[in-house]
């Protein structure tokens, strides 16, 4: 397929490794921050492509797995209410809250929807005036121009039955918060393409100067990623810490400005809880007070639970890159995705379910001995 | 008073177009028989059929063997491209008794319809399953009708059980599967599931989409009566290729190769995948099945499959290994290999 198939040529991807064999002297611990990338990585074996001494770590990239489970148990009351008709997108459907999740309460006869976009909640409560439509905004700079033109177009058109139940998250504090943790490991980073196609570069090079770290961004095809690692391996062996360009194809250092617009209009930054991390200051996204009477969490007052997180479970240090999904004893054992511990294994993008689906179980518990 | 005015005397008669099924069309009464009579029977008659009788009486194949199997259709939307629930109905238990290595002879067909659902779609879904049947060669011999409450069906359920005559002596399935058998696939994959998806969920594609949707009794029977020595026959329905493919490894308890670039796929299905973040390998299929033959004989079986209207895109996929038994591991066209494994729940589209 076109614009596909190039992407993933094995000719192409020999000719990679060969470059990285060559020029790899030392070991080098660099993370994919993006939970697409790393799905891209575990499914095409990009890694059994690298010379032994490259470590690819996973980031907090995956959106379903750092929501708070706070927010997952406020969606889920939200949900209940029979007045409601709560729409998500299809893979924060199944992730667990304390007690419950989504699925179940729609099995319980709550209506809940999946949807490909915020703005067809927008329909459904055009079309449904005497019931509340709530849209559960998740995700981060890439989700973020879609669900700020879902509230603009709702406050253009008056609809005093839509809201939004929001849970933005933005990548560069998420990196800074990483490289400020004294365990941190990460030397280069592959940044997210489609964060950077929405937002810009402009965030990247402060981190990259003050921490001394490469920063490639980088695209998510099997080559995109062999040619960012290259390009940060690269600057690693020369010792320099630059942001680069890989995904230039759809990435202009500027971002893109009708995008940015529509988010400034309608957003505010404000600090959030990363599942698994903990608050990260300036790291999400919030209404702004003109839109205020648009969000989910004052329309509908719900409980405040204290939310129990299974013992078990190391998602946290998944989603910061100190471990790999095979070093969990619960990998594969207690925690599967029919019964997962933590999100890391509920979402598609998750690192533990991107193991799960193209390593098998039995594989990565032999390899690491547990 | 105009006495020269004739007088007409008239019982309402209830409107016959745009009518819609109610309770009493499942009660047994002289509204079902108008139902049986002016819906059900037209579309489906056959001779034992038109009998009404509690059971239907068909004669003793000379044969030792029958293959006997049932499945329930439930399918939104009912009408789909490529075909409805009543083709799905038909195909889809002429496929089990197929995967036997069966000649379907015999279906039953139980409909459970929903209050208010409109006379014009059941007559449709009817002429449908006759047109089905006929073209996989079986009789719809005996049927039953069952109206609920609106909101409690989903417009129509069907129920088929089918039986089919063997003919051949071969025992199939998973544990004849050997080491170093071939895997032929009939088509290419993914078509049904993403065809109804982008019904569903109003998914507009560039090009049309079919279910493949189909009978696979005939391409079966070819390599039975060419005396390819086939170990397992497996439809694939739901869970895709890579669920069929991990089931018959486990059962066999024996390890499975296939290689990716000889898996055909739509550029449509990869596409609507690519986006959605879904695995084709995943996705459901109503017209495609994957047979297990002894490698010598590969050559010979692709190429009667080759024969058929519905294998003309088959190919072998990959072997079977003395590995470890349940493992299918997939050769990427990447390079690489990795693990295929049963899909967990519902494929759920990704966020971004």
């Amino acid at each position: 397929m076109k614009y596909l198939d190039e992407y993933r040529d094995a000719d192409a991807a020999r000719k990679y490794a060969n470059l990285l064999a060559r020029i790899t002297t030392r070991p080098w611990t660099i993370m994919e921050v993006c939970g697409g990338q790393t799905h891209a990585i575990v499914r095409f074996g990009v890694d059994e492509l690298l010379p032994p001494g490259i470590t690819l770590v996973h980031g907090p990239g995956c959106p379903v797995c750092v929501t708070p489970v706070e927010m997952v148990d406020r969606a889920i009351a939200i949900a209940a209410r029979p007045e409601v008709i709560f729409c998500s997108f299809g893979d924060m459907m199944r992730v667990p809250g304390t007690q419950s999740d989504l699925l179940r309460v729609k099995a319980d006869g709550g209506d809940v929807r999946m949807v490909y976009s915020p703005v067809d909640a927008v329909e459904i409560a055009v079309q449904n005036p005497h019931r509340q439509v709530v849209f559960f905004a998740v995700g981060f700079e890439t989700t973020a121009p879609a669900n700020a033109l879902a509230v603009y177009q709702a406050r253009r058109r008056n609809l005093r039955n839509f809201s939004v139940l929001v849970s933005q998250v933005l990548v560069p504090p998420a990196m800074r918060a990483i490289l400020e943790s004294p365990r941190c490991r990460v030397q280069g980073f592959l940044a997210a393409g489609h964060v950077c196609a929405v937002m810009g570069i402009d965030a990247y090079a402060p981190l990259a100067t003050r921490f001394r770290v490469p920063i490639v961004v980088t695209g998510f095809e099997p080559l995109d990623i062999l040619q960012g690692i290259a390009m940060c391996v690269r600057q690693l062996e020369e010792g320099r810490a630059d942001v680069e360009n890989q995904y230039a194809r759809a990435v202009r250092p500027e971002g893109n400005r009708h995008a940015l617009e529509l988010l400034v209009e309608v957003f505010r930054i404000v600090p959030r809880q990363w599942r698994g991390i903990g608050e990260i200051p300036e790291s999400g996204l919030s209404l702004r007070e003109e839109y205020a009477d648009l969000d989910a969490e004052r329309r509908f007052e719900t409980a405040e639970a204290t939310p129990v997180e299974v013992g078990a479970c190391i998602s946290g240090e998944i989603l910061q890159g100190l471990k790999k999904p095979s070093e969990c004893p619960a990998f594969g054992r207690q925690c599967t995705p029919e019964s997962p511990l933590g999100a890391t294994m509920v979402s598609s993008e998750g690192a533990c379910a991107a193991y799960y689906r193209y390593r098998g179980a039995r594989r990565e518990a032999a390899v690491h001995g547990t | 008073m105009e006495p020269d005015r004739e007088i007409t005397l008239a019982c309402p008669v209830p409107f016959a177009e745009g009518q819609k099924i109610q309770l009493a069309h499942g009660g047994g009464g002289r509204l079902m028989h108008r139902l049986l009579d002016d819906v059900i029977l037209p579309a489906l008659r056959k001779d034992q059929l038109a009998e009404l009788h509690d059971c239907a009486l068909v004669p003793t194949p000379a044969t030792t063997r029958l293959a006997f199997t049932t499945d329930s259709y439930v399918v939104r939307p009912l009408f789909f491209p490529g075909g409805d629930i009543g083709t799905l109905a038909v195909n889809g238990t002429v496929n089990d008794l197929a995967m036997g290595g069966a000649r379907p002879v015999w279906l039953s067909a139980g409909f459970i319809l929903e209050e208010g659902l409109p006379w014009e779609i059941l007559r449709r879904v009817c002429q449908s399953l006759r047109q089905a049947a006929d073209a996989a060669g079986v009789s719809i011999v005996t049927g039953d009708t069952k109206v609920v409450e609106r909101g409690k069906g989903d417009g129509i359920f069907i129920n088929t059980s089918g039986i089919g005559v063997v003919e051949h002596g071969l025992p199939l399935g998973p544990r004849q599967v050997r080491p170093g058998d071939a895997i032929l696939l009939s088509g290419d994959v993914g078509r049904h599931g993403i065809a109804l998806m982008a019904v569903r969920e109003g998914i507009r594609l560039e090009t049309a989409l079919e279910s493949d949707c189909a009978p696979l009794a005939q391409p079966v029977r070819r390599l039975v009566d060419a005396d390819v020595p086939i170990h397992c026959l497996r439809d694939l329905t739901r869970g895709g290729l890579a669920s069929a493919l991990v089931e018959i490894a486990e059962a066999s308890a024996l390890a499975i190769q296939v290689h990716e670039d000889r898996i055909p796929v739509h550029d449509t299905v990869r596409a609507v995948c690519e986006i959605l973040g879904l695995d084709a390998l995943h996705v459901a299929n109503e017209g495609r099945f994957v047979a297990f033959v002894p490698s010598e004989h590969a050559e010979r079986a692709l190429e009667i499959l080759h024969g058929d209207p519905l294998g003309t895109d088959a190919r072998q996929i990959g072997n079977v290994e003395a590995g470890e038994p349940g493992r299918v591991t997939l050769r990427s066209s990447f390079g690489t290999t990795r693990i295929l494994d049963m899909l967990s729940g519902e494929q759920l589209p990704r966020i971004c």
